[in-house]
């Protein structure tokens, strides 16, 4: 089946198979690897996408459903003023440790906040319980959740439980590396 | 609300570096983040070659039965396939038997019988990975059932089937008997006790379920014979090892690789039929082949944890002081003892069961025995079984207590090995190298305010308000702790081996000329953060900023060779590996300045990054003198900045902490709910807190989720129920308890840098807190042990006296 899905921001015509899941259009298809497969029934939300804004798990979706429609993926994440709060959240607070849960994760972060620019912790909770993480506990990516809220309110981010007071903010060590560029979607 | 600990400079003190440097000390945000975060991690299923096909496993429905007939003929003839492996197949090449890294074999492909549900039969390689899956339904095969055995009591009952009947000599279901301690002196000691306590409990069958599954690209070249395996692999030099033992492919000829490694937990120690299907597929067919289990071919299939049935009994004096114990176990290890145990050991460390207690005599005996279940029995978050002996004597100290009617807290202080005995001897031969346990069990109470929590307990288990002023329902407050004693690290190479290669551990080091270096390590990140981490190391001994320390991990080609990541073995014995070999290049960095300085090597003081003429400020930096290492030699001097070290660890390393768990237990409906979490966690020196306290929050989410909700089950036959992460259940953000943390500092003596393993403490030692917590609640209920997961009926069946179904 012919169909036309714009990822991240950019129309792709492709023709599909009817039974082809949008994880694996979007793996496959477009190249877009940052999005990940963690199980084949929903439960982890590893392959959480944005599907016109709203988080949805790209194995239990088909890529003809998504025709016509936005998906907004983790490589879309970024935008031209550098990292979206989430993602820098995430490091700034140690919201990852795999890294394979963290693209759904942030995604549906990114959603919370649009919708509840400043959830409380167990709004954060609730919002991430559709997606698994095995390494950290959670406890740092409600962190990093919250604190992209702060920024997206244009709040200090003042984390008094970060627990690394030997140094604070140390994050923008000199030399971190400039940012990988966003791979270019297909055709 | 999440508090964390006192900043950790006031435990271990200020690091000794700059924030540019970032040695040890520093909470430096991890240096691979920013692929992560951006979606440019390179993981297992991102690898596409040219050319790849694809592999799909055809895997039994049963769990014994004989193969009549196995026809490949219509599968072979579908759209996009190129082959159909079966076992016969195989065994031409002499791959339908692969060694374990037990010293067992296991199937590669059944070609006799099948001998536990979802084990491999046939493999599909197509084009396309839904076709692959496809012409897996036109398979046939037919199965002669046979009786399946799917506990290890009834495994090892007179005349029962045998399982491992190809095996030579094998007449019966036992895989492995073991023993360990003195039993005479045991014997003696429980002889003139005051009290004998016991206990007998399951540890259940778990499965780490790493998010990313496990996986395979094998490209074999068939005319140089070059064998390129990507590989989720935590071991990739030992796996390169058994790849060439297995396929008999000359070692130099197959690198393997790992890329990145969505979690591994222990399930990507072991070998997997799979990686070995794959590869003689690409060996014969001259095309890589990739295949990635899914989801529920990794519950059903791969390393499962755990499943052992204990007994134990602890002696006590009159004082009440405990003066034995005794340990059994009997391990259910599925159809292949396929766990990796160092070869001495055959129950892993299970006989560190002493844990935390000055106990004079101990005895341990063991028998593994085959069973109708998968393989596995791996370390989940675990160093060769001690989270089931922590649990064992966890669980006996406040069975222990309760019977006294001791506070549990007190009966752990005083049967604690005193800060004093280190090191101490213990009964089964560990020798600890440090520890403070009455320190981190007094932080913990502490912090949790356990005073306060016995007060309320008092108060609403009578009948009086609730904990938090509300009216009295009938709910029931429980408080339960554990004082764990790990033992991580190794291993020193008189005892440690895995199928015989000693558990060493490698580091080597380049600085270059621009003074930027590279560190390969023999170990390997599953998530841990080695990027960051082992970078800092070499910033704390070399003055070398982290940032400027490449990390390289998981190319066997490109990296020394070493035992790899499990058993919280990297900091311990990696780590040591690189402060050596970063200490070696200072020695040669002190020849290089006294050069450029003209002075005499020993008139040279180090400070982090800079060698300075004593009592001048002549000095000169690292980089200065890496650059003269390449440009300005003296007379003689081997150019290069560069060393490798293998690391023989002289000890284990033992971190320990104390856990308090303060629950709500419903006798209506056997529900309860964790109000408070405390975890005071003391493993040495501290390199990178933030990531230490990362790896602890992580693992107390997996130690809750065993204790409350996290574990495989069969029916009768042998049919797996736990194959989906909607039978298997995972915590979630909203089940996982909001835990606060504590710390101690007790450096190890014998570590460079006083470090012990972090990893998996928290996994090992919280289970016993919650399970504590709840028969806390109970006890005074007639409930003196309830075997995990807690799950509601059985915490209600327990209440009220009825034997429900697991």
């Amino acid at each position: 089946m012919q169909i036309t899905v714009t990822v991240n921001g950019v129309q792709h015509a492709h023709d599909v198979e009817p039974r082809t899941l949008l994880v694996d259009h979007l793996r496959t298809g477009l190249g877009l690897t940052g999005t990940h497969i963690g199980c084949d029934t929903t439960s982890c939300g590893a392959c959480t996408v944005l599907l016109d804004g709203r988080p949805v798990k790209s194995c239990t979706v088909f890529a003809v459903q998504a025709d016509g429609r936005q998906v907004r993926t983790v490589e879309g994440l970024k935008g031209p003023d550098g990292l979206h709060p989430v993602q820098a959240a995430f490091k700034e607070h140690h919201g990852l440790q795999c890294g394979f849960c963290t693209s759904g994760m942030m995604l549906v972060g990114a959603a919370l906040l649009a919708e509840n620019p400043d959830p409380d912790e167990d709004e954060v909770r609730w919002a991430l319980s559709g997606n698994l993480c095995r390494c950290t506990g959670y406890v740092n990516i409600v962190k990093a959740v919250r604190a992209a809220g702060a920024t997206l309110r244009g709040e200090a981010t003042t984390d008094p439980a970060a627990g690394d007071d030997v140094n604070a903010g140390e994050s923008a060590v000199p030399g971190t590396p400039a940012a990988t560029p966003v791979p270019v979607a297909g055709d | 609300m999440t508090t964390v600990h006192e900043p950790v400079h006031e435990l271990q003190g200020s690091p000794r570096t700059s924030a540019t440097i970032c040695g040890v000390g520093h909470s430096m945000r991890r240096k691979e983040d920013d692929r992560f975060i951006q979606g440019a991690g390179r993981y297992l299923d991102d690898v596409v070659l040219p050319g790849m096909l694809h592999m799909a496993i055809l895997r039994s429905p049963v769990a014994h039965a004989r193969i009549v007939s196995i026809d490949t003929s219509a599968a072979a003839a579908a759209e996009g396939v190129v082959a159909v492996v079966t076992g016969e197949m195989l065994a031409g090449y002499n791959l339908a038997w692969m060694p374990t890294l037990s010293g067992d074999t296991q199937a590669v492909l059944a070609t006799d019988k099948v001998r536990f549900q979802g084990q491999e039969v046939a493999a599909v390689v197509a084009t396309d990975p839904y076709l692959a899956h496809d012409a897996l339904q036109l398979v046939e095969v037919e199965y002669e059932d046979l009786p399946a055995i799917t506990t290890p009591q009834q495994a090892i009952e007179p005349g029962a089937v045998l399982i491992r009947d190809e095996k030579p000599g094998q007449t019966d279901n036992v895989a492995y008997t073991w023993e360990a301690g003195d039993r005479e002196l045991t014997d003696a000691a429980f002889a003139r006790a005051a009290h004998v306590v016991s206990l007998g409990t399951h540890y259940p069958r778990s499965h780490p379920a790493p998010l990313e599954t496990c996986g395979t690209v094998a490209d074999v070249n068939p005319i140089t014979g070059q064998a390129t395996i990507y590989l989720t692999s935590q071991a990739p030099h030992a796996h390169r090892t058994l790849f060439a033992l297995v396929a008999g492919l000359p070692e130099e000829n197959i690198r393997i690789i790992t890329c990145d490694i969505g979690g591994g937990f222990g399930n990507k120690v072991p070998i997997y039929p799979g990686y070995v299907i794959a590869t003689a597929a690409s060996l014969v067919i001259g095309k890589p082949v990739k295949w990635v289990e899914s989801r529920s071919e990794n519950l059903i299939s791969t390393g499962f944890a755990r499943d052992y049935h204990m007994s134990g009994e602890l002696a006590f004096d009159a004082d009440h002081r405990v003066i034995a114990m005794r340990a059994s176990i009997l391990s259910d290890q599925g159809a292949f003892y396929a766990d990796a145990q160092p070869s001495k050991f055959r129950a892993g460390l299970f006989h560190i069961c002493t844990g935390s207690y000055d106990i004079g005599a101990a005895h341990v005996t063991a028998k593994g025995a085959y069973t109708n279940k998968a393989p596995g029995g791996v370390a989940y978050r675990c160093s060769f079984r001690v989270t089931e002996a922590s649990f064992l004597v966890e669980r006996l100290m406040d069975v222990a207590a309760h019977e006294f009617g001791i506070d549990p807290a007190d009966l752990r202080a005083k049967n604690f090995i005193r800060k004093d005995q280190f090191p101490y001897l213990s009964a089964t031969g560990f020798v600890y190298d440090s520890g403070d346990y009455h320190g981190a069990l007094d932080v913990a109470k502490q912090l949790v305010d356990y005073d306060g929590w016995r007060a309320k307990q008092a108060v609403q288990n009578a009948g009086g308000v609730r904990h938090d002023g509300s009216p009295g329902d009938g709910r029931l407050l429980g408080i339960g702790l554990a004082s764990f004693t790990e033992v991580v690290g190794a291993g020193n190479s008189k005892d440690f081996d895995i199928v015989g290669i000693k558990m060493f551990d490698s580091a080597e080091l380049r600085v270059h000329p621009t003074g930027k270096a590279i560190l390969k390590l023999g170990v390997q990140s599953q998530g841990q953060g080695h990027e960051t981490t082992f970078a800092q190391i070499v910033a704390e001994e070399l003055g070398l900023p982290a940032m400027d320390v490449k990390v390289q991990e998981g190319d066997t080609d490109n990296t020394p060779y070493g035992l790899g990541t499990y058993a919280s073995r990297s900091t311990p014995v990696g780590g040591a590996a690189t402060a050596m070999v970063a200490r070696k290049l200072r020695e040669k960095a002190r020849l290089l300045a006294a050069h450029l300085l003209e002075a005499d090597p020993g008139d040279l003081e180090w400070e982090p990054g800079r060698f300075t003429v004593s009592g001048t400020d002549r000095s000169v930096s690292i980089q200065d003198i890496a650059f003269a290492a390449y440009t300005n030699l003296p007379d003689g001097m081997e150019a290069g900045l560069e060393g490798v070290t293998y690391y023989d660890p002289p000890n284990m390393t033992y971190p320990f902490g104390s856990y308090v768990v303060v629950t709500e237990v419903d006798p209506a409906d056997g529900t309860w709910k964790v109000l408070d979490m405390v975890a005071v966690d003391d493993c040495g020196v501290r390199i990178n807190p933030m990531i230490v306290d990362g790896q602890i929050t992580g693992g107390l989410a997996e130690g809750f989720a065993k204790a409350n909700m996290q574990w495989i089950t069969f029916d009768d036959d042998g049919n797996c129920i736990g194959s989906t992460f909607m039978d298997y259940l995972v915590p979630t953000a909203w089940e996982t308890p909001r835990f606060r943390l504590g710390a101690t500092v007790t450096p190890s003596p014998h570590h460079p840098i006083g470090a012990k393993g972090v990893g998996e403490s928290a996994t090992v030692g919280s289970p016993a807190a919650y399970v504590n917590a709840v028969v806390d609640a109970l006890w005074s209920h007639g409930v003196r042990s309830i075997d995990m997961p807690v799950l509601p009926h059985r915490v209600w069946g327990a209440i009220n006296g009825i034997q429900v179904r697991p």
